[in-house]
């Protein structure tokens, strides 16, 4: 009893100490809750629909985050993750009849090995050749998918998976909380000693082979991490789709995923996971505008980066916080000195 | 033969565009995903000059061109050129402009499939294979046209300013040429050759909203072939492509969908061995 106490007095101090201090924090805490404690308040079988398949294109979209927002390589065809990872589950799950919680971490190794087949020619080259190159890969698959009809289903694709479980409520819960654990671990990638070294990777590859590091090594690592993710998310949306068809290879799903990820803000994980979180409940509610619906959104996205070039979050997130000069922490904008070392803030 | 045919028509149009595109890219640095949705508008403006306004053909072509131009060129000088330092965001923004065009289009003609009626009706026989009179003058404007730019980048001053800001941005600003506004001119000169080639083609493609991501496609697999910023590149390229798209879909019996694939196939391994493309500058590091 006494020790319960103790850590519940540990725990609120943690949370007034490093939580409550920071909005952006407060801002990820209450979002963690939001999501957790939604069911509680509504069922609503489309809302619920809406918010998994957000959950799903999240994990997408950090994933694309990781490879070309910290290690520079920009790469157009993520819709080959994506696709590979669906197709993968399906085949596994119609033929050989393996669970869904055992072909989704299988057909996630395919997308691995799909990166490091995407990564290897896309050592040596750089800028517009990586993206065009990486966009041409989904569509090479694409093309053999179409013309290999009674292995993949063609153009219908291959129909009739499980579901993750049967109940509505079990299904939200464990898709958005292997959205909100994938996406803690992605974010802890970015902040470790390898995330710092994709980051220099992107600043100046040539500073970091300077200092001894083997870039090839680590260029192959993000492709191959950023592969694993996707495909996740490809096994996840197919599981939930229940169906695996070509859509989920096109040029437009490739050209979604980065729109999003620029959008929220490149090299950060929560960038792309708030515009996902913002942009396609976006697509979904003008739903009563049929005709105008992409115009809309295209309008959005379009005047959006005329006003904050940079990405919707770290607009957002310069405007409510600040950087202490002299120890490098962030405060909240209204503070007059920095929290830890009191110094000035201009 | 048909073989040929096909395969020069395709190049030819495959060439007008990525030369076009080449420019944008060299001169700006904008990787331009806007540029056969712009094709692709000035096919439809053609369309609607021809079958329900009724006017010449060739006047329609002119003035489609033209529209398409200044329609380039306010969508450069409002919503690209603010954000010009930020890549990344420039290519989102081109992004958008396309979805925005195609929807546009969409929301004006319908999602039909539409067609334009040919300048010259009738055929010949060549070696068993019927020509379209109107194949064979695509073909010879589109020569015409390439042999003009030629002439334009190579021997006029307005050229030798366009190829020097696109060899080395900086310096061309030092020599005293207004760097920005000869992106705009590049990207308007771009954008009417982008323009010309959908007013060309119009009569012999079937026009839908849609028709503008298949040719994205082929255009950046001939540019990256070829190089970017090497207009000689993307001209051989694109014959190179051209062809073998022809060869596939006529060839290989499941060839429709595998054309692509196979053209990205061949752009991959020769960007294998050869990381800038055939003819293209690699660029030094830009600090």
């Amino acid at each position: 009893m006494f020790v319960a106490r103790l850590y519940v007095k540990r725990l609120l101090t943690i949370v007034r100490g490093e939580v409550l201090v920071l909005p952006s924090r407060i801002v990820v805490a209450l979002f963690f809750l939001v999501l957790l404690g939604m069911p509680l308040i509504s069922q609503n079988p489309y809302l619920i629909r809406v918010i998994v398949l957000t959950s799903i294109f999240a994990i997408l979209a950090a994933s694309w985050d990781l490879l070309s927002g910290f290690t520079g390589q920009v790469n157009f065809g993520h819709a080959l993750f994506f696709g590979v990872g669906a197709y993968t589950t399906a085949l596994l799950n119609i033929h050989l009849h393996i669970p869904p919680w055992g072909s989704i971490p299988l057909a996630a190794a395919a997308a691995v090995l799909a990166g490091l087949i995407v990564g290897i020619p896309c050592l040596r080259l750089k800028g517009t050749y990586l993206a065009l190159t990486t966009m041409a890969f989904p569509i090479i698959l694409m093309g053999i998918v179409f013309a290999l009809p009674d292995l993949t289903g063609g153009e219908l694709g291959i129909s009739g998976l499980q579901r993750l479980s049967n109940s509505l409520l079990v299904n939200y819960y464990i898709y958005i909380v292997t959205m909100l654990v994938l996406c803690t671990v992605m974010w802890k990638i970015t902040d470790s000693h390898t995330g710092v070294i994709f980051h220099a990777i992107r600043e100046d590859e040539l500073a970091v082979r300077a200092s001894g590091i083997n870039t090839t090594r680590y260029k192959l690592l993000a492709f191959c991490l950023s592969g694993f993710f996707a495909g996740i998310a490809g096994g996840l949306y197919a599981h939930y789709m229940r169906i695996a068809g070509p859509s989920t290879l096109e040029v437009s799903m490739s050209f979604s995923v980065v729109i999003w990820a620029v959008f929220g803000g490149l090299a950060t994980i929560y960038g792309p996971i708030t515009s996902v979180f913002v942009l396609f409940p976006l697509l979904e509610f003008v739903r009563f505008w049929p005709e105008y619906r992409t115009m809309i959104f295209a309008v959005v996205v379009l005047l959006t980066l005329l006003y904050m070039p940079e990405g919707l979050v770290p607009w957002v997130r310069d405007k409510i916080e600040k950087q202490c000069p002299r120890c490098k922490i962030r405060n909240v904008a209204t503070r007059k000195t920095c929290r830890v070392c009191t110094a000035l803030l201009d | 033969m048909d073989i040929i045919i096909t395969g020069l028509i395709t190049g030819s149009m495959l060439a007008l565009l990525a030369i076009s595109f080449s420019l944008i890219f060299g001169v700006a640095r904008i990787v331009n995903i806007a540029h056969t949705a712009f094709y692709m508008v000035a096919s439809y403006c053609i369309y609607s000059l021809s079958a329900k306004g009724g006017l010449n053909p060739v006047a329609g072509m002119l003035i489609a061109v033209g529209g398409v131009t200044i329609l380039g060129l306010l969508a450069y000088r409002f919503l690209i050129d603010p954000i010009r330092e930020h890549e990344a965001a420039v290519l989102i923004a081109t992004i958008a402009l396309a979805m925005i065009f195609q929807e546009g289009v969409m929301l004006i003609y319908t999602g039909d499939y539409r067609t334009v009626s040919p300048l010259i009706e009738g055929f010949f026989v060549v070696a068993g294979v019927k020509v379209f009179y109107q194949q064979v003058l695509t073909f010879a404007v589109v020569l015409v046209i390439l042999a003009l730019l030629w002439l334009l980048l190579m021997k006029t001053k307005l050229g030798l300013a366009v190829r020097s800001t696109a060899e080395d941005r900086e310096v061309a600003n030092l020599m005293g040429m207004n760097e920005s506004r000869l992106a705009m001119i590049t990207m308007g000169l771009a954008v009417a050759l982008a323009g010309f080639t959908g007013a060309v083609i119009a009569p012999l493609a079937v026009l839908s909203p849609f028709m503008w991501m298949e040719p994205l496609i082929m255009m950046m697999a001939v540019v990256v072939l070829g190089g970017l910023g090497s207009i000689k590149g993307s001209f051989v390229a694109a014959y190179i492509l051209g062809f073998t798209e022809a060869l596939v879909v006529f060839l290989i019996p499941k060839g429709a969908f595998l054309k692509g694939s196979v053209a990205l196939s061949i752009m991959i391994l020769v960007l294998l061995l050869r990381p800038e493309g055939l003819f293209g500058i690699s660029f030094e590091e830009e600090r």
